[in-house]
C-alpha cells in the first residue's frame, strides 16, 4: 500500500463566516491558532505525516494571507519536483459563483485537478478542526472494512455550523443512518469532515451530482448514497475542537494550556509543521511574571502574563497585565495597559495605560491592525 | 564554471575546538549551539547573506557530520542559489595525492580551484567560531577605497585583556605597521577579529608561495599575513565597533550566551534588518506553568517550564520540572532538569538529564577559593543521578549514578 497513493484536498475557506472579523482579511485556513500555527497547518501536517505528497488547497476568496503562509509548501516538505502543493483558487467568475454553493461546487470546479492526478484515493478535509490524527490508520481502517467512504467522526457537542452530518447509527463501524443538522444542540457523533474514498468514486459521484443538479455535498452526495454505498465511521477520541464561533476559537486556544491536550496535539510523535520565521527565543525581562501560558518565539515579555496564548513577535511591556488573552503575532501591549479576556488579531497595539476587558463567555475581539 | 562573482567568502570551520572539551567531542566547534536556537556558524553565514555575499565555501575537516547535515542545501540562510550558494569543502584526493588540511592557509590553498571557478576579485576569509554581526559589504568597500591587498577587521579591546589577542599597530591612515601575537606587554589594544578581506590575485600568489615554503605551518596568522607584511603589501585595519566574542572556551561560550540577557552587551538579535538565520524545525510555543517563575531569561520553542529559571538560556525542547532551579546556566536542546534539581553556573549539553535532587555547579560567591571556580559542563546525553553533586569546573562526559545525598 503506497501512502502516496492518496491525494489530499483541503477546503481552505469552509465556514469562513463564523469567525466574523477574524476572517475578514483571511481564509479560515490562515487563521492564527495556538501561538505558532495557522489552522491549515493541522490538516496539512496530518496529510504529510501520512506520507501524502500531493495536496490541493481549494480556496475561493481572501486567500492572500493563505498563499503567503503556504508559499511553495517547503515547510511541509511539499515543495516537490513532482506533485507537492497545489493552490486551487477560482478560475473564472462563473467558478467563483459555484464556490458559494459549498464543497460540491468547489470540487466541481476542480474536476480537472482530480482527473490529472494519478492517485487512487482521495482524502478531503476542512481546516476548522484542530487535531493530530494518524491518517494512515484511517486509511488502514478504510481498506480493512472494504469501505466505499470513510468519515472521521468525534463524539461531542454538535458544532454550531450549517449542514453538519451527524452519524445517527453506527454498527460495527458502518454508518447505517445519518442526518444533517444546522446549528444543532446537544451531543452526538459528529462528522469531523475528514473523508476518504476512491478518487474514481468521487469523480463518478460528482458527475452524478452535476447531472441531477445537486447542490450539497453532504445532502445530495453523502447522505443520499448511504444505502447504496458502504459508508464507515472512524471514531477519533483525542483532542479535536471544531472552531464554529469566536467563542469556540477562544476556548480551543485555552484548551492548549492543558497538559493532556498539549500531548495529544504536539507530543504524539507526528509533528505539526508551520512556516518558520527567524525569530529569536523569547526574552523574559527582570520583573516579568508569566503563569500558565504559551509563548511563541520572538516575544519580549517584561510585564505580567497569565492564562494566555501569545503568538510570535509580541511585546508585553513593563507593568502591562495580560490575562486570559489570545494575542496574535506582532501585538504590542504598552506599559501599564491591562487586558482581560481579549482576542487581539495581528499587529494590534494597546497603548500605555489602556484597559480592556471581556468576559470568559464573551471575549473582546480587536481586529487586525487596530490601535487602542 | 560558475558565474563571475565580485566577492566570495571562505569560512574556516574545520577546527576541533579542543578548549570546549566535551562540547566538541562529536561535533565541530561551529556546530556548537548558541543563544537558544542558533549554532555558532549561523553568525558568519547570516552575515554573508545580509552582506550580499551569496557564495560561501565552508571548510570542514573535524567531525563534519552534524555540520554537513545542519548546513544542508543552505536554504535557511537563503544560500541555496542557482549560481554559487553554500558549499561544504572537505579535503579530497587530488592527482598529486591526498592530505588533510594542514593549516588554515593550506585549507584555502587546497581549494584554489573552487575559488577560481567564480573568478572573484575579492575573497573574504572568515572564522566559524565568533559571535558578531558585521556588514562585510562595508568592509569590502573600505578595502576597495584603500586599494588594499589585505584588510583585517579589528576592534579595540580593554587594555588589560589585550595580551590575550593577536594585536596590530596601525598608523593614522589605517595602515597596519606591525603585528604582535599575544604579547606580554601590549603596545596596542587593536585586536584582530579573524575576519580578512583579500584581493584574490594577491592571496592566490601568497598561498602558492606559502605552500612551497618548507617548514611553514600553512597558517594565516603565523605565515601568510606576516609574509604579505614583510613584502610590503598594502595591509589595512578595518575598525569594527559592535559586539564580537570568540567563543573558543567554556567560559567565553557561557558568557556570550548570557550576554544576550545583558542590556549592556550590545548584541541585539531582534533587529529585523540584520536577522540571524538558523535551521529551525517547527516547534510549538513553549509552556510556562502556574508554579513556574521565569526571570531575565531566554526560552525557546517546545520548552516546558514548571520550575524556576533565572538568568539562563533555554534551548528548544528543554524540560524544567516543578521545583527545579536553573540559574546562570545554558541548557541545550532536549535536556531535562527533573524535580527539585539545581543547575547553576553550568552548561548542560543536548539531551542530558539531571535527575531530581541533583546539584550541578556552584555559586562563585559561595566558594572560598575563586581559582577553583569555573563553569560546570555536562556532556550530551549524560545522565546525572538523583541527589548527585557535581562541583564547579567539572566536565562530565559519562553518566553519574545517583544515590542518597552525598
Amino acid at each position: 500500500m503506497r501512502a502516496n497513493n492518496i491525494l489530499g484536498i483541503i477546503f481552505a475557506n469552509a465556514y469562513d463566516s463564523v469567525l466574523g472579523g477574524m476572517t475578514a482579511p483571511r481564509a479560515m485556513g490562515s487563521v492564527p491558532f495556538g501561538g505558532s500555527y495557522r489552522l491549515i497547518d493541522f490538516t496539512l501536517s496530518n496529510m504529510v505525516n501520512a506520507g501524502i505528497d500531493k495536496v490541493g488547497v481549494i480556496t475561493s476568496n481572501n486567500y492572500q494571507s493563505l498563499m503567503d503562509h503556504l508559499g511553495n509548501g517547503k515547510p511541509w516538505d511539499l515543495a516537490r519536483k513532482h506533485d507537492g502543493l497545489f493552490f486551487l483558487p477560482p478560475f473564472s467568475a462563473q467558478e467563483l459563483e459555484r464556490y458559494n454553493t459549498g464543497r460540491l461546487g468547489a470540487l466541481q470546479n476542480n474536476t480537472q485537478f482530480l482527473e490529472m492526478s494519478n492517485e487512487e484515493y482521495v482524502v478531503m478535509s476542512d481546516c476548522n478542526a484542530v487535531l493530530n490524527i494518524d491518517l494512515k490508520d484511517v486509511f488502514r481502517f478504510h481498506v480493512e472494512k472494504n469501505a466505499d467512504i470513510t468519515m472521521v467522526y468525534r463524539h461531542g457537542s454538535i458544532p454550531k455550523l450549517n449542514n453538519r452530518l451527524i452519524l445517527d447509527k453506527i454498527t460495527d463501524g458502518r454508518v447505517c443512518a445519518m442526518s444533517i443538522v444546522s446549528n444543532g444542540d446537544g451531543e452526538a457523533d459528529c462528522a469531523a469532515n475528514i473523508t476518504i474514498m476512491r478518487k474514481s468514486l468521487l469523480e463518478s459521484l460528482l458527475r452524478e451530482a452535476s447531472a441531477s443538479g445537486a447542490a450539497s455535498f453532504e445532502r445530495d452526495v453523502l447522505l443520499k448514497n448511504i444505502a447504496n454505498l458502504r459508508v464507515f465511521g472512524y471514531e477519533f477520541k483525542e483532542f479535536c475542537p471544531i472552531i464554529d464561533s469566536i467563542q469556540s476559537y477562544f476556548d480551543a486556544n485555552f484548551a492548549l494550556l492543558d497538559a493532556e491536550n498539549q500531548k495529544s496535539l504536539f507530543g504524539c510523535g507526528r509533528p505539526i509543521y508551520t512556516k518558520v520565521y527567524d525569530d529569536m527565543p523569547v526574552i523574559y525581562g527582570l520583573g516579568s511574571d508569566v503563569k500558565n501560558s504559551l509563548v511563541a518565539d520572538g516575544c519580549v515579555i517584561d510585564g505580567i502574563v497569565e492564562n494566555s496564548i501569545i503568538f510570535r513577535n509580541c511585546r508585553v511591556a513593563k507593568g502591562a497585565v495580560v490575562k486570559n488573552c489570545v494575542i496574535m503575532p506582532s501585538g504590542f501591549i504598552a506599559d501599564d495597559a491591562t487586558l482581560n479576556c481579549c482576542i487581539l488579531d495581528k499587529d494590534v497595539t494597546v497603548r500605555s495605560g489602556r484597559a480592556l476587558s471581556g468576559a470568559e463567555t464573551y471575549p473582546v475581539y480587536l481586529a487586525k491592525g487596530i490601535r487602542v | 564554471m560558475g558565474a563571475k562573482k565580485e566577492c566570495i567568502a571562505m569560512l574556516l570551520a574545520g577546527g576541533q575546538g579542543s578548549r570546549l572539551g566535551i562540547l566538541t567531542h562529536s561535533i565541530a566547534k561551529p556546530a556548537v549551539p548558541y543563544g537558544g536556537k542558533y549554532r555558532i556558524i549561523d553568525f558568519p553565514l547570516s552575515n554573508c547573506t545580509n552582506s550580499g555575499i551569496d557564495t560561501v565555501g565552508v571548510l570542514t575537516q573535524y567531525q563534519p557530520l552534524a555540520l554537513n547535515e545542519y548546513i544542508g542545501s543552505g536554504q535557511p540562510w537563503d544560500l541555496d542559489r542557482m549560481d554559487g550558494g553554500v558549499h561544504i569543502l572537505s579535503p579530497y584526493q587530488q592527482i598529486k595525492g591526498s592530505e588533510w588540511y594542514k593549516g588554515t592557509a593550506n585549507a584555502i590553498y587546497q581549494n584554489i580551484n573552487f575559488i577560481d571557478r567564480y573568478d572573484p576579485e575579492y575573497v573574504a576569509v572568515l572564522s566559524g567560531d565568533h559571535i558578531y554581526k558585521m556588514d562585510y559589504a562595508e568592509m569590502l568597500q573600505f578595502h576597495k577605497e584603500h586599494n588594499a591587498d589585505c584588510t583585517i577587521a579589528m576592534m579595540e579591546v580593554p587594555w588589560e585583556e589585550a595580551s590575550r589577542f593577536g594585536l596590530m599597530l596601525v598608523n593614522d591612515d589605517g595602515v597596519i605597521t606591525e603585528f604582535e601575537e599575544k604579547p606580554k606587554n601590549p603596545r596596542s589594544n587593536k585586536a584582530s577579529m579573524g575576519v580578512y578581506m583579500f584581493t584574490w590575485k594577491k592571496l592566490r600568489a601568497y598561498l602558492i608561495a606559502d605552500e612551497e615554503t618548507e617548514g611553514s605551518s600553512n597558517d594565516f596568522g603565523k605565515n601568510v599575513i606576516p609574509a604579505m607584511h614583510n613584502a610590503g603589501e598594502r595591509m589595512f585595519a578595518y575598525q569594527f565597533d559592535g559586539y564580537w566574542k570568540d567563543v573558543g572556551t567554556i567560559d567565553s561560550l557561557w558568557e556570550a550566551n548570557l550576554d544576550l540577557l545583558n542590556p549592556k552587551a550590545n548584541i541585539d538579535l531582534t533587529d529585523p534588518d540584520w536577522r540571524i538565520y538558523a535551521k529551525n524545525s517547527a516547534l510549538p510555543p513553549h509552556y510556562v506553568s502556574k508554579d513556574a517563575t521565569v526571570q531575565n531569561s531566554l526560552v525557546s520553542g517546545g520548552c516546558k517550564i514548571e520550575g524556576n529559571i533565572d538568568y539562563s538560556v533555554m534551548f528548544a525542547n528543554v524540560t524544567v520540572e516543578e521545583g527545579a532551579n536553573v540559574r546562570y546556566s545554558i541548557v541545550m536542546p532536549g535536556a531535562t532538569i527533573k524535580k527539585g534539581a539545581t543547575v547553576q553556573y553550568a552548561m548542560i549539553a543536548e539531551d542530558a538529564v539531571i535527575e531530581s535532587g541533583a546539584v550541578v555547579g556552584e555559586d562563585p560567591e559561595k566558594i572560598d577559593d575563586l581559582a577553583n571556580w569555573g563553569v560546570t559542563v555536562i556532556g550530551a546525553k549524560v545522565n546525572i543521578g538523583e541527589n548527585v553533586k557535581i562541583p564547579a569546573k567539572a566536565m562530565i562526559a559519562e553518566d553519574v549514578k545517583g544515590g542518597d545525598a552525598q
